[in-house]
């Protein structure tokens, strides 16, 4: 039978720091996309370098990114460079490893981009006295942009839910981290993570709208 | 000389860990594709407006972390006095997590079968079950499989957060043996991660050179 009551009163007096707890949160996504953005770049084009050895290197990272467990390279970060001397917090094993994570499935992203566009277009552009950068800007980024856009919005909600992690390696800012701090003190484990729910849901809401927004505004004709 | 404290006995603990893992997705799989094709398929033929609330809730389970989910209801249990084990917690969530992801494969797959191919299925008198069980499942299973190969992989890797609720599986199993032997994380963690990636793996690459015949015979 039901026999639990309700203390919410006690939950929301937290809310001005579970908020805090949400903005770590949010600082770790963006940190985390912007890493992954970055390597994801350059490993899209090593696969597309033609250089066998360039290639292979980041294949291996795409696929190992790819196959195994996001906690499992969160604990790879914390634990296991921890034994090669490289002693981390929590906070940064957790940016780590989520930016691993995200390189690997953007470079797959980047890649389909950069083949979206087919060479034509770039030599087309040339020929008509577009100047090299020009045509990369004018025409072929514009259309690169617009294929990776989704799937790339897609890594940023799926960066938020990640975050969630560290508190598995003892993150205790983020708002799973600052959830779990005020459950071991009160034992009140549903109303604080269900107040913890609530904000997750609102922050990737927030991101896919804006996304959704944007990319109105930005690709009609 | 490489030299390490692990026995074999270690390594076998490692392997009943991978057991589980394979167990909770096994379950995870089964309930969450059967869901997820009622939900799908209801989705894709009512109107809009009558199963834009279920279309709202499966979306939930798709926008708060699973991590969460998974506490969320190992806490609703003891609320009605009922004792659960977190193997059945787990393979509860994440059934219905992945029946959330599932739901979307089937509606995308239903809706993907042309509107005009399905009216002729009609019009030569053919009944629904008949146009859904000979036309639209050949024809949408062809646009799903990839997805759900890759859906099946994410919730195998997703079974690793089960272990923050007590269940001990593979990745879980590997964490108490590092705490155990404190100077050697390195090699349990790369025994762990190399048995996810050799499950893994070669699926992957089977759903990647699935999803290019398919996309050949278009």
């Amino acid at each position: 039978m039901f026999n639990y009551s309700f203390h919410w009163r006690p939950a929301l007096q937290a809310l001005p720091q579970m908020l805090q707890g949400a903005l770590v949160t949010v600082e770790l996504a963006i940190l985390s996309m912007l890493i992954g953005v970055a390597i994801g770049v350059v490993l899209a084009l090593m696969r597309t370098s033609g250089n066998k050895y360039l290639d292979y290197l980041a294949l291996v990272w795409i696929e190992v990114a790819r196959n195994t467990p996001a906690l499992f390279q969160i604990y790879m970060a914390y634990f296991g460079l921890g034994q090669l001397g490289i002693r981390i917090d929590s906070f940064v094993a957790l940016l780590a490893g989520i930016a691993f994570n995200n390189a690997g499935y953007l470079a797959e992203t980047f890649r389909g981009g950069l083949r979206a566009v087919p060479s034509t277009q770039a030599r087309a552009a040339r020929s008509l006295g577009f100047s090299a950068l020009a045509a990369f800007r004018l025409i072929v980024f514009p259309q690169m942009f617009r294929a990776v856009f989704y799937p790339v919005t897609n890594q940023a909600v799926w960066a938020i839910l990640m975050t969630s992690l560290g508190v598995v390696v003892g993150l205790n800012t983020d708002l799973t981290g600052v959830t779990q701090r005020f459950n071991v003190l009160t034992f009140r484990t549903f109303e604080y993570f269900a107040i913890a729910a609530v904000l997750y849901y609102l922050i990737a809401k927030f991101v896919t709208l804006s996304a959704r927004l944007l990319a109105w505004r930005l690709f009609r004709y | 000389m490489f030299h390490t404290a692990l026995t074999l006995k270690d390594l076998g603990l490692l392997a009943q860990g991978a057991g589980w893992t394979l167990m909770i997705t096994g379950i995870a799989i089964v309930g969450g594709t059967a869901l997820g094709t009622l939900f799908g398929v209801f989705r894709a033929v009512v109107p809009w407006w009558a199963s834009i609330w279920l279309g709202f809730l499966l979306d939930i389970f798709r926008s708060v972390p699973l991590l969460i989910q998974l506490v969320l209801i190992n806490a609703v249990f003891p609320m009605f006095g009922m004792r659960v084990s977190p193997f059945t917690v787990s393979c509860i969530v994440l059934a219905i997590y992945t029946s959330a992801y599932c739901s979307e494969i089937v509606r995308g797959g239903v809706l993907a079968v042309p509107a005009t191919t399905r009216r002729a299925a009609r019009s030569l008198g053919l009944t629904w079950w008949q146009d859904m069980v000979e036309i639209v499942y050949p024809i949408a299973l062809r646009v799903m499989l990839p997805s759900w190969i890759g859906l099946t992989l994410g919730v195998m890797k997703d079974t690793a957060l089960v272990g923050w609720i007590g269940v001990v599986e593979l990745l879980k199993q590997s964490q108490i043996l590092i705490s155990r032997m404190q100077n050697e994380p390195l090699f349990i963690l790369m025994i762990a991660g190399l048995i996810y990636f050799l499950i893994s793996f070669p699926i992957a690459r089977l759903g990647a050179r699935l999803e290019g015949r398919f996309r050949e015979n278009d």
